[in-house]
């Protein structure tokens, strides 16, 4: 590598032009490409395609705990499969149990608000869906499952498993969607405290084993052990459905604010599945769906209305409650 | 150097970064693990300014925002910057001691980050945890072994990335 004499500065013979003209260029498309994805969500298509073509890098990239999982299985013992079964049956019977006394629940409830006949379940259809790849870093909690637009899944899908909520999807591919965890530090969750209905914002921590309450005062009726279920709010899950309970409250003479860690119920690090949930458009305590960007603003001067929902309705910024932009209506 | 062109070889080690990069971990090493496609590009930048340069940055960025950017072109823009700087200095670098090369690539870690950083603030998505700049660190110990790993595949044409 004798030296060609290139001085910094100077422009480097071979392809291209100099360093500073092509990095202008790049930079400017770079700054291009970031508006147009973020402001105007031009480019979904681009993305939608980008994320096909990553698919299987992704998939590669997790064959091997995929491979050890498979593995393990495959040479499970007689016994472990018989101990298995058996608590699957204990568990099977435990809930139709529970399901017995729901219909007489849910007549009952029809009674009380003065329906002819019971209103149908909230949830309109599931789709079980494999962890392809979970990202579980103090600063990034995603995963990857194994469905996308192919199977009807939209973006702001709320992903459940069966003891909670786990998070809601991000980015949609043809064969596959990224998801965001609830204890992701970006996300924040509309509940209200089961036993007090008192509604805050749950607010990832950035750790798989905990979420923190910060926009509760420091008087608020909370105590450890408490059980936090989905307000309603924010249009992406329906109320009532489990996220986590009260592990510590630490209140301080000198702060306004109480400092409340709750422990969520899912299990997202144990799970291979989860769970997408459509819900039933109409039923009361389905979410509504987030409005369709600009077009949806009320009339009048654009700069004097309140700021369109962000695309993804559940993440609120801090200070900024969702409770206090949009009370949801029910559509009957 | 002795090949004609070494843009196989960078392809395939800027996918083996990418690969290494996106590679699910367990969340401890999670936050240390080096940002291998950097220094995959910063290698690029500095030993090979012709071939890969900026557009390597860029599209290296690229890739990276599609398995892990909040916004397309955020890791892009970082990368370009990066790579525009390192191929400007590249003479001054690789003339360098190893361990003085690391310090450098330290200071370029610290620029990529800021940018990341401050395009993550400006989108909505401020992660202000101070753990994120623990990969500054890690990527400047792991900088000699890895040059060393680089320059073995750019002098040893012959060897397993000849399929490239």
């Amino acid at each position: 590598m004798a030296a060609f004499g290139t001085a910094a500065g100077r422009p480097l013979q071979g392809r291209g032009g100099s360093p500073g003209f092509s990095f202008t260029l790049f930079a400017v498309l770079a700054v291009v490409v970031m508006y147009l994805d973020q402001r105007a969500h031009y480019i979904e298509r681009v993305r939608y395609v980008l994320q096909a073509a990553a698919y299987p890098i992704q998939l590669a990239v997790n064959s091997p705990p995929t491979a050890r999982r498979w593995l393990k299985e495959s040479f499970a013992t007689r016994d472990a499969l018989e101990s298995d079964n058996a608590r699957l049956r204990a568990r099977a019977r435990d809930l139709e149990l529970l399901a017995m006394r729901y219909d007489a629940l849910a007549r009952e409830n029809g009674a009380l608000r003065g329906l002819s006949a019971a209103l149908p379940p909230v949830a309109d259809r599931w789709l079980a869906a494999e962890i392809v790849n979970l990202q579980m870093s103090s600063l990034r909690q995603r995963m990857l499952i194994d469905r996308g637009a192919s199977n009807g899944v939209f973006e702001g899908q709320a992903v459940l498993d069966e003891s909670g909520v786990i998070g809601q999807t991000t980015h949609v591919g043809p064969w596959s969607a990224e998801v965001i965890l609830i204890t992701d530090p970006e996300h924040a969750l509309p509940v209200r405290i089961e036993r007090t209905g008192l509604r805050t914002i749950a607010v990832g921590a950035g750790d798989a084993s905990s979420l923190a309450l910060p926009y509760l005062p420091s008087n608020a009726d909370v105590h450890g052990g408490d059980l936090l279920v989905t307000s309603g709010l924010g249009g992406v899950f329906p109320e009532g459905y489990p996220v986590a309970r009260v592990t510590e409250v630490h209140r301080d003479a000198v702060q306004p604010l109480a400092q409340v860690r709750a422990a969520p119920l899912a299990h997202v690090a144990a799970d291979a599945e989860v769970m997408l949930v459509w819900f039933r458009q109409g039923q009361p305590a389905a979410p509504t769906p987030p409005p369709n960007a600009a077009g949806d603003l009320p009339a009048g001067n654009p700069a004097m209305q309140p700021l369109p929902a962000p695309h993804q309705p559940a993440k609120a910024p801090a200070g900024h409650t969702p409770e206090a932009t949009a009370p949801q209506e029910p559509p009957q | 150097m002795s090949a004609a062109s070494p843009l196989g070889r960078m392809l395939l080690t800027a996918f083996l970064g990418l690969i290494l990069t996106v590679l699910p971990l367990p969340s401890w090493l999670e936050v240390v693990r080096p940002a291998f496609l950097v220094l995959t590009v910063l290698y690029w930048s500095v030993n090979a300014p012709r071939t890969g340069g900026i557009a390597l940055g860029f599209f290296a960025g690229l890739a990276l925002d599609v398995f892990q950017g909040p916004v397309l072109g955020q890791h892009a823009l970082a990368l370009a910057l990066v790579s525009y700087i390192t191929v400007r200095e590249h003479q001054r670098i690789r003339s360098k001691p190893a361990f003085q090369q690391s310090l450098l690539v330290f200071a370029a870690l610290v620029v990529y980050e800021l940018v990341v950083f401050a395009i993550d603030g400006w989108t909505g998505h401020p992660v202000t945890s101070s753990l994120r700049w623990i990969h500054c660190v890690t990527s400047a110990v792991v900088w000699p072994p890895v040059a060393a790993l680089l320059s073995y595949t750019a002098t040893n044409p012959f060897g397993v990335t000849r399929r490239s």
